[in-house]
């Protein structure tokens, strides 16, 4: 914000040699559940100096959303509570604060912004509400000054036309646009403490590159202390000073951000370092396949893909706008190979995998194993997709929470009538094996297995029809990077014993990286390059690919940009009034089959 | 070429798994759901030995039923639960009343409750002009009232308690099917749903197997608060001459021929009352537990 009004102006001037802004120590937080008390946080000590970015890094569970609650004394009643430690804001013991005093330090001296902007804003109060009322309810200022506050707030986080901007609602707003009105919001108050959780996680890359480097702008000028609590050590490398690794509760190593990366002392934390797909780190299998070289009749070809949804609208509910999810595209997958559909949401790179998957109606040609589904009755159809399985992104989710997971891998066996009770059950457990489940695992219900095996139940389920194809929609998404790293090891090793090929989907370039034979990146329903893997990452020809790679957060403190690649504009929207249809990209071959759209 | 995959071992499930108790035993095993179990027993039983259980005639007027003055005899040794207006046993009537209640309570809301998860669910899971059909006729019968529809089929058919319960049965699916229909429709919205599909699962199965289990705690429901709503709209009917023909006792109309009396003589409205309450009240309980014994999610859980 701009010099004018502000209480702890000068506050923020001050040198960053003086105490710490929080001290938290011996913090112990229990969770009652149906087992008795559970420490989920297990004396943790922590200080933070001003001005300072501590990182808190660990995968799911590791209780590093619950530190943060437990400093806003936020945390869910009455089921979790502090069982022991202390947390100190300056000179003031937070535990000792009742209700009605800790509210005034939330928001004002300690602000939090959260994962989901959608969902932390309010949907039905217009954002120049919402800023005013937490301005005003923490100062003394009179509405109107409160409103010119809001305004410097926005214009802080960047965000053009901000006057106008305050009479619209969250839903007008992209979600990197929500997260920097969350942004502004905390910040319009200048606390002393800002505590991000999981900030850029559900944005986009390039999206997550510019919110980052907000935070770290806005950081240096208000000289705020910082909490970024997140499972993406790219992120930490970006943006920490400090670095406190948590597992299972507990602190497992603290250090300087360069010291973690260069020297992790602890097991754990090589572990997850090991574990972080680096762009780069992609093994030369390309030689081997181009060695294979006779082409063999592809598993799945799509021809000129077109897949519209019309919007309705009106007073007569009649069709007035029109999605334009995916325009015109044309790839072929040969069987052992794998293809990484990229881009970032919105492109239509999920609607791809439905149409293929039969979930959505569309136009144009899908042939799979040699036969047209356009042209086939409905029970042919049905055979032809036996060929075809997916993976989606959310393991829990994608599986019936009523089913044991043994009867869910049977299903499709069961569907397609094949093999006898016995059989498909012999057939089951050797599945359950295969990926890295016991058989006896069978009579269990989804909701008793961690994130990485139900994804690995949903593999089983997605293999038991021996499929040509297995399209993978985010599927390693939702995981933690260890996880993360097992699972993708699975599937090239199911690879390589079935022959079966994956269709990959996913806005990971470090992921798609490590495991893909050729990439396609989509941008707004159309292909703009598509290449092998090498000549995508090592001559990226168009500047959005270029921007996609470039604003991945690489995990090396030493690698640090001083500058995210900008976004000028938002990303434009595929929904178009009726009659209008978006312009073609003509893809033009720059050598090997490396296809870049024309104009770039 | 089968080289060992590293088993996943970060949580490995509960692995010792007891066999299934069958759903009975679990259910027994419950104390809120025996209770249930035991109410609904023993108004069976009296509806069924109501002629060995009481001595009195259900419809007899009797002489020392009344006071000099002519008004119900309050609860005493004689008469357990006192007697009605006419000088008649109350507990009889309540017994033998359990008959029609038991069969409008049960039958009528259960014929209800098929038609509505019915038509919810086909509605909710097929859109289209199926389901935008469906459910303009469940608006129009919603906004039709039941009462004046329900006399007109009375009127059509000649009035017996099997036609009563048709008549209700028809006149009350209709909350049911709204109330399932939003809930399928949001189910059909889950990946699941979109994974059985990919697996090539056809509709009836998707509707069967996955979709209508998810459904079990909203019939259940529904289902137990239909028991009180028939039973008194039995009564309604009975009260405008197109239910169960007086002198037949129904717990319902035991209610509406008293209910003026209800501050001179309250037991008369108080016992047939507690006598619906307690019936809705045991099939809640034992819906209760059937919804968290048949969800594996609420498994090991109190």
């Amino acid at each position: 914000m701009t010099a004018g009004a502000g209480k702890k102006r000068t506050g923020a001037a001050a040198p960053v040699t003086a105490g710490p802004v929080l001290d938290i120590a011996g913090l112990s937080v229990s969770v009652r559940g149906e087992d008795g008390e559970r420490e989920v946080v297990s004396d943790l000590s922590l200080t933070l100096a001003r001005g300072e970015t501590l990182c808190i890094a660990g995968e799911s569970g590791s209780g590093k959303s619950m530190t943060a609650l437990a400093i806003m004394q936020l945390l869910p009643q009455p089921a979790a509570h502090i069982s022991a430690g202390r947390i100190r804001l300056g000179d003031t013991d937070l535990a000792d604060l009742d209700d009605r005093q800790m509210r005034r330090i939330r928001g004002d001296r300690i602000a939090m912004i959260f994962q989901e902007p959608m969902t932390s804003l309010n949907p039905v109060l217009s954002i120049g509400r919402q800023l005013t009322e937490s301005i005003e309810a923490h100062t003394s200022l009179s509405q109107s000054e409160a409103r010119q506050r809001a305004i410097e707030a926005l214009k802080a986080v960047r965000i053009s036309e901000a006057e106008s901007r305050l009479k619209q609602f969250p839903h007008e707003l992209s979600g990197g646009m929500r997260q920097r009105v969350m942004i502004a919001m905390a910040l319009a108050l200048e606390p002393d403490v800002l505590i991000a959780d999981e900030p850029t996680t559900a944005l986009d890359v390039t999206v997550q590159g510019e919110v980052l480097e907000l935070l770290r702008d806005l950081q240096r000028q208000h000289g705020t202390s910082v909490i970024l609590i997140t499972h993406d050590m790219g992120v930490v490398a970006e943006m920490a000073d400090r670095v406190i690794i948590m597992r299972h509760g507990r602190m497992v190593e603290e250090g300087k951000t360069a010291d973690i990366f260069a020297r992790p002392q602890a097991d754990y934390t090589r572990e997850l370092l090991a574990a972080v797909p680096r762009i780069g780190s992609g093994v030369g299998r390309q030689k081997s396949r181009d060695a294979e070289a006779a082409t063999p009749a592809n598993v799945a070809e799509v021809r000129d893909l077109h897949v519209r949804f019309d919007l309705h609208g009106g007073f007569f509910g009649r069709v007035n706008r029109r999605v334009h999810a995916v325009e015109g595209v044309s790839f072929s997958i040969a069987p052992n190979e794998t293809l990484a559909l990229v881009g970032e949401s919105g492109c239509g790179k999920s609607t791809i995998a439905k149409a293929l998957a039969g979930l959505v109606p569309y136009s144009g040609d899908i042939v799979i194993g040699g036969r047209n589904l356009s042209g086939l009755g409905r029970d042919e159809r049905k055979a032809v997709r036996r060929d075809v399985q997916m993976i989606f992104q959310d393991p829990y989710a994608s599986l019936d929470p009523r089913m044991r997971v043994g009867d869910l891998v049977a299903e499709p066996l069961l569907i397609h009538g094949i093999a006898s009770k016995d059989e498909r059950s012999q057939r089951v457990a050797a599945l359950f094996e295969r990926v890295g489940l016991s058989a006896d695992q069978m009579e269990l219900y989804p909701h008793e297995f961690s994130g990485g095996q139900r994804q690995r139940v949903c593999i089983a389920r997605a293999l038991a029809l021996r499929p040509k194809l297995i399209i993978a929609d985010e599927s390693v998404s939702a995981l933690d990077v260890s996880v993360q790293a097992r699972v993708l090891d699975l599937l090239k090793e199911l690879q390589r014993e079935f022959g079966v090929a994956y269709l990959f989907i996913s806005h990971d370039m470090a992921v798609v990286e490590n495991i893909s034979d050729r990439v396609a990146v989509m941008y707004l329903g159309q292909i703009v390059e598509m290449g092998t893997r090498d000549q995508l990452f090592s001559n990226p020809r168009h500047p959005y690919t270029r921007r996609l790679i470039e604003a991945v957060p690489v995990a090396d403190p030493g690698k640090r940009r001083s500058r995210f690649a900008r976004l000028d504009q938002e990303i434009p929207s595929s929904t178009r009034k009726i009659g209008e249809t978006p312009a073609r990209l003509v893809l033009s071959d720059v050598g090997g089959g490396h296809l870049v759209a024309a104009g770039s | 070429m089968t080289s060992p995959i590293a088993p996943d071992l970060t949580a490995p499930g509960r692995m010792p798994v007891k066999p299934r108790a069958g759903v009975w035993r679990r259910l027994v095993r419950r104390r809120l759901a025996l209770l249930g179990l035991v109410i609904v027993t023993i108004v069976v039983a009296g509806a069924v030995l109501a002629p060995w259980l009481t001595g009195y005639d259900p419809n007899e007027q009797m002489f020392d039923g009344l006071t000099i003055e002519g008004s119900p005899l309050p609860p005493d040794a004689k008469f357990w639960l006192g007697t009605d207006l006419l000088g008649r046993d109350l507990l009889t009537r309540i017994l033998y009343g359990a008959r029609t209640s038991l069969i409008i309570g049960i039958v009528a809301n259960g014929v209800a409750l098929l038609i509505g998860t019915l038509v919810g669910v086909v509605a909710g899971y097929f859109r289209g002009w199926i389901g935008s059909a469906l459910m303009r006729f469940t608006d129009l019968m919603m906004a039709f009232p039941a009462l004046l529809l329900a006399i007109c089929l009375a009127a059509v058919f000649e009035p017996s308690l099997w036609i009563v319960a048709m008549v209700i049965a028809l006149v009350n699916w209709v909350q049911t099917a709204r109330v399932i229909y939003t809930e399928t429709s949001s189910l059909a919205e889950r990946e699941f749903i979109d994974a059985e599909r990919t697996i090539g699962a056809s509709a009836p199965r998707i509707l069967f197997r996955h979709i209508l289990p998810h459904l079990l705690p909203t019939i259940i429901v529904w289902g137990t608060l239909g028991i009180s709503t028939t039973v008194l709209l039995e009564a309604t009917l009975s009260f405008l001459g197109i239910g169960v023909q007086p002198p037949t006792a129904s717990w319902g109309n035991i209610i509406f021929e008293n209910q003026t009396y209800f501050q001179a003589a309250p037991w008369l409205v108080f016992f047939p009352g507690a006598a619906i309450l307690a019936l809705a009240l045991a099939f809640n309980l034992i819906g209760d537990a059937l919804r968290d014994i048949l969800d594996p999610t609420q498994r090991g859980r109190a």
